[in-house]
């Protein structure tokens, strides 16, 4: 668990960050809270010569929520957003989801940006990101451009980023309705054997819309369009969710590992979905 | 110095002695992050070493080339084999009595096996030498299964069979294959048989003990530093036998014993892990030898999980016999034993399954035979006993599970079946069928009180509602209900069946009384986070009536403390608190000598009354303890010598065995495998208490960690034999988060035989834990026809048992 040697930078804002990054390219990469990253290079699994901090960049922390908008800078913690009232207003779904990360000494370190810029399909923000149909802003030499959470991940740790653009902020329109995150792990600390991000919203008895994605159950966090399309225009009830279930069933590629084989979490993966429709829709 | 203004009750209160919850005196530094660990250990000049790890779990080496990392910068120097072979130092002994490869041998056995040790100048650069090593390996088959190493062609250890393809027997007697280790029997075989097979009832079960690890929070290391001027040896390291490291050091390096000085400094934790020798010790020793510095070696998690030593690994198949009412005639139980590369396991040498002959439990078993085949196979070494006496928590889980196999056989309540077989009161001291005798016991008791306190009877009705219901289509949660009854065999041991590597496993004390009437006490132990600096010093409180605040207990120096084998198999009270004891009534007669000097009557007339001897018959006179200590320096007694001091090595007449009553109520979510303890009773008989919130904390331990065993634990291999739980996200440690509320209750039976009636205790609820949790699981499905499942019981399994039951065609 002994990295190799590497040069760390601490730029203080983000043109010096991307010129690192144009000056080395592959060799280079951001760190935000550290925590998939330096456990990568302490098993030499991650092979970075030249490691850049991005804490002392300017601009990258802070929630605003204005009016029905959401913007969560990239360095902006777990616990920063279980902390936040405004926004746990807002949208709740974010605060239920981030207190199943981990525990509260990898929340104090782990960010937003780093969580769903890392392309690990362990994580939980990528898939929450997902439902929430958020955009995230990535800055690279020509400058800005924003990128649909639906469209960023292409495989494990492969998405739409560029290796010198910065993930920089997570943008998205505030949810309406019931919310719901459900997730099932094996013990405090450990990615999902299955979750389910749901927003769902009511009108009258009838669901009006719906978004669905599941984490931990693919090599990419899965957005089941499908999944939502089974429950709009229905009450909600059994055939509905167990075609909702279905249609989610049908878009996810789970594989087995210590959590269990694919049945397993196939089962686990629609007994989490269900549960997490119907508390979301209790709250619609 | 008088202070008889005080009560007899205030006196007995001050001194803190036996039976009173006094606060850790160990927490102060360990809580400040103040401690002084192995790796805290700085020295000037100090190397780092660390090892080239095979990848593979079965291979020949055909090169290592070291030119490259010899270039790192840094880097100093590359053992491997070749150079520790002209030492005699490349393999070591074992305490099984087999040997082990202290660097690669031309194969490598397990993954994670140590190849080559680099040393640097820092940890940093010696990793950079690491991966700058290149090894040349040939792979060979690999074999993780027992059963398939008995009937391969492959073979393991080609050092252990002779040029004309013999075997020559192995250290115990003769070997069937050679893969194979040991045979090891207890009890009557034909007898046993006979009984099994006339019975009117016989219920039989395989069931598998899991592989896992005792994990303890810091990993395992060493500090060796060779002073080549005066030729002494210091080595410090996690080891909780440091005097038996001692002397294996001098016995396989030739240095003699009195240059070698072993020092266990803090030890974060142990649980078993921290008994044996590693090749880590032993490189750098050679590596401090070889560079005149001092060298350091610590592990990380993974090195840890993957490479020191494991803990089970049995598959045992029974069978047990009944009359049609439930009284139990016969026992049979065969176990094979998966020991890895190399027999590293640690029992005291007479017991190469330790004592797994405590398999009859609790109960009156008339006739019973146990037979244990060690067997060779790919994986890391170990076998150690992991919180618990050696194999107890095997020999206790396999007969729990067979009582609630036999009770399903009867169609019977598991409690009642218990009840009614249990060794009775006036049967103590009891010779059980596979050899042992138990020391005391008062079963009945602590059953009716444990079941009462439940309410047993309510819990069972609660239950049969649930599964009512379940089958309504109301619910999709079942409700287990868990319950053991155990019985630990610990405090080795009497010498004459007890030894390991030859040396008697007595224990000792030496204790000296300082002129003002403080003292120092120095034990053959070493605490590992069990609180000994508190709870031996209110044994000497108690013993000779100084307060516990003015006692400082010290252990692990081999240069200053008596000679003793060390803590784990609940060994420390039974033996070491013995012997503590014992140097505390030599101290106490001395005492008592001096006090009727100084009050002018004959020592009969003299009597000890908490922490001083008063004339008999006339209390007003009287020499506390404290004034005897200051006479004892400062007065010229005839016929005494002066001092106060003594010392004691005690050689237990009898192991103590403990015993308890657990019970466990577990929700279980058929759907997903969740499972959430509702609640957990735990009651205790560790014979006459020292400190019940140490003992309590000891019991909050091991049951989490039984826990840990029942629910996920586990080091699991796959079929090329890599480690697929060498991580803390794989390999379960429980948090705060996954613990349950634990409620602890007790009774008390001395054992007759210890000083003062302790029996030991940390590990009690370890091995009563295991089955307890597991056989909630199990109660859960039993209405659904589950007899057995193994463990551990995490989300996917219990889901696969729920799932062959057809549990989840009804939703």
């Amino acid at each position: 668990m002994i990295p190799a040697a590497f040069e760390y930078y601490r730029p203080k804002d983000m043109d010096g960050v991307l010129s690192i990054l144009a000056e080395h390219g592959d060799d280079a990469r951001v760190m935000a809270g550290g925590h998939s990253l330096i456990p990568m290079m302490k098993l030499r699994m991650a092979d970075v010569p030249h490691l850049i901090d991005l804490q002392d960049v300017a601009g990258l922390s802070g929630i605003e929520v204005d009016g029905g908008q959401i913007r969560i800078g990239a360095m902006v913690t777990q616990h920063d957003i279980i902390d936040h009232a405004d926004l746990t207003a807002a949208a709740p779904i974010l605060r239920e989801a981030a207190l199943q990360i981990a525990d509260p000494q990898v929340r104090y370190m782990g960010t937003v940006g780093g969580n769903v810029a890392n392309g690990d399909p362990g994580n939980d923000m990528p898939g929450l990101m997902q439902c929430l149909d958020a955009q995230f802003t990535v800055v690279g030499t020509d400058g800005e451009r924003t990128i649909a959470a639906r469209d960023f991940y292409e495989a494990a740790y492969m998405t739409a980023r560029e290796d010198e653009e910065v993930l920089t902020s997570v943008t998205f329109a505030a949810p309406k309705g019931g919310y719901a995150y459900e997730k099932q792990k094996r013990k405090i600390g450990d990615y999902a054997t299955a979750a389910a991000a749901v927003q769902i919203v009511r009108d009258g008895d009838i669901c009006t819309e719906a978004s669905i994605a599941m984490t931990n159950l693919s090599d990419t966090p899965i957005y089941s369009e499908a999944a939502g399309a089974a429950l709009i225009g229905t009450m909600v009830d059994a055939a509905a969710l167990t075609a909702a279930v279905n249609a989610m069933l049908g878009d996810i590629d789970p594989t087995e590992d210590n959590r269990g084989p694919i049945a397993f979490k196939k089962h686990v993966a629609g007994v989490i979905l269900r549960r997490a429709i119907e508390r979301a829709w209790s709250r619609a | 110095m008088k202070d008889d203004v005080t009560s007899r009750e205030e006196r007995v209160e001050n001194l803190k002695g036996m039976g009173c919850s006094r606060k850790r005196v160990e927490d102060a530094r360990f809580t400040q992050g103040k401690g002084n660990y192995v790796d805290d250990i700085k020295l000037d000049g100090m190397l780092f070493g660390d090892f080239v790890r095979s990848p593979y779990a079965h291979a020949r080496i055909k090169n290592i080339d070291t030119s490259a990392a010899l270039e790192v910068p840094g880097v100093l120097a590359v053992l491997t084999a070749k150079d520790l072979e002209p030492l005699g130092l490349h393999w070591m002994p074992t305490l099984a009595g087999d040997k082990q490869m202290v660097l690669a041998d031309g194969k490598v056995l397990f993954q994670g096996q140590e190849v080559a040790f680099v040393v640097a100048e820092d940890r940093y650069a010696a990793a950079d030498g690491i991966e700058a090593v290149e090894v040349d390996y040939e792979e060979l088959p690999v074999i993780v299964d027992p059963f398939e190493a008995l009937t391969s062609d492959v073979v393991l250890r080609e050092d252990l069979v002779a040029e004309d393809g013999s075997l020559p027997d192995g250290a115990h007697g003769p070997r069937k294959h050679h893969n194979h280790i040991f045979t090891w029997e207890a009890g009557d075989k034909d007898p046993t048989f006979d009984t099994i097979d006339a019975a009117e009832v016989v219920a039989e079960e395989t069931m598998y003990y899991h592989r896992t690890h005792p994990c303890p929070l810091e990993t395992c290391g060493s500090v060796a530093s060779m002073d080549k001027v005066n030729g002494k040896l210091t080595l410090w390291g996690t080891f909780q036998a440091p005097h038996a490291i001692r002397t294996v050091v001098s016995l396989i390096s030739g240095i003699e014993e009195h240059n070698i000085r072993v020092i266990s400094p803090d030890i974060g934790g142990g649980f078993g892990n921290k008994v044996g020798a590693y090749p880590g010790y032993v490189c750098t020793v050679v590596a401090s030898i070889v560079t005149g510095k001092p060298v350091k070696w610590i592990e990380d998690r993974m090195d840890n999980l993957m490479t020191t030593a494991f803990a089970r690994d049995y598959w045992m198949k029974g069978r047990i016999s009944a009359t049609k009412d439930g009284k139990i005639t016969g026992l049979h139980c065969h176990v094979t034993a998966d020991h890895g590369g190399f027999d590293a396991c640690a029992d005291p040498t007479k017991f190469p399954a330790g004592f797994m002959n405590i398999c009859t439990g609790s109960y009156d078993i008339p006739t019973a035979y146990l037979e244990v085949d060690g067997v060779y196979t790919n994986k890391a070494p170990g076998g150690v006993s992991y919180r618990c006496s050696f194999r107890v928590t095997e020999a206790v889980y396999f007969i729990e599970r067979m009582i609630e196999v036999l009770a399903i056989e009867l169609n019977m309540d598991a409690a009642e079946l218990r009840r009614i077989n249990f060794i009775r009161k006036e049967q103590f001291p009891y010779t059980a069928a596979l050899g042992w005798e138990y020391d005391s016991g008062d079963y009945h008791t602590a059953w009716d009180k444990a079941l009462s306190t439940v309410d047993y009877d309510g819990l069972r009705a609660e239950q049969a509602e649930r599964v009512e219901a379940f089958k309504r289509g109301e619910t999709r949660s079942l409700m287990g209900i868990g319950l053991s009854f155990f019985t630990e065999i610990v405090g080795a041991g009497p010498v004459k069946n007890c030894d390991i590597l030859g040396l008697g496993m007595f224990d000792s004390c030496e204790i000296r009384i300082h002129p003002t009437g403080s003292a120092i006490a120095r034990l053959g132990t070493i605490s590992q986070g069990q609180g000994h600096a508190t709870t031996f010093a209110q044994i000497l409180a108690s013993e000779i009536g100084l307060p516990a605040d003015s006692i400082t207990i010290e252990e692990g120096d081999t240069d200053t403390a008596p000679y003793g084998l060390g803590t784990y198999g609940s060994r420390s009270t039974p033996v070491a608190g013995a012997a503590t004891a014992m140097a505390g009534r030599k101290i106490r007669a001395k005492a008592q000598m001096i006090a009727a000097y100084l009050l002018e009557v004959h020592d009969d007339d003299v009597e000890f009354d908490v922490d001083r001897f008063v004339v008999k018959g006339a209390p007003e006179r009287f020499k506390t303890m404290k004034e005897i200590a200051f006479a004892a320096y400062n007065q010229a007694i005839p016929g005494i010598e002066p001092g106060l001091e003594a010392v004691s090595y005690y050689d237990p007449p009898n192991m103590t065995y403990p015993f308890g009553a657990y019970v466990c109520v577990m929700d279980i979510d058929v759907d997903t495998g969740v499972t959430d303890i509702r609640r957990f009773y735990a009651l205790d008989d560790c014979g006459t208490r020292i400190n019940p919130m140490i003992i309590e904390g000891q019991v909050h331990g091991g049951l989490t960690e039984a826990l840990a065993v029942a629910l996920g634990q586990e080091i699991a291999y796959d079929d090329m034999g890599n480690v697929k739980t060498g991580t803390l996200m794989d390999f379960f440690l429980p948090t705060a988060w996954e613990v349950p509320n634990y409620e602890t209750d007790y009774t008390v039976t001395p054992s007759p035989h210890h000083p003062i009636g302790a029996k030991g205790v940390g590990e009690s609820p370890h091995v009563g834990g295991v089955p307890c949790f597991s056989n909630a699981v199990q109660d859960a499905f039993r209405a659904f026809g589950l007899r057995h499942t193994n463990m551990p019981h995490d989300h996917w399994r219990i889901w696969k048992t729920a799932n062959e039951l057809g549990l989840h065609d009804m939703s």
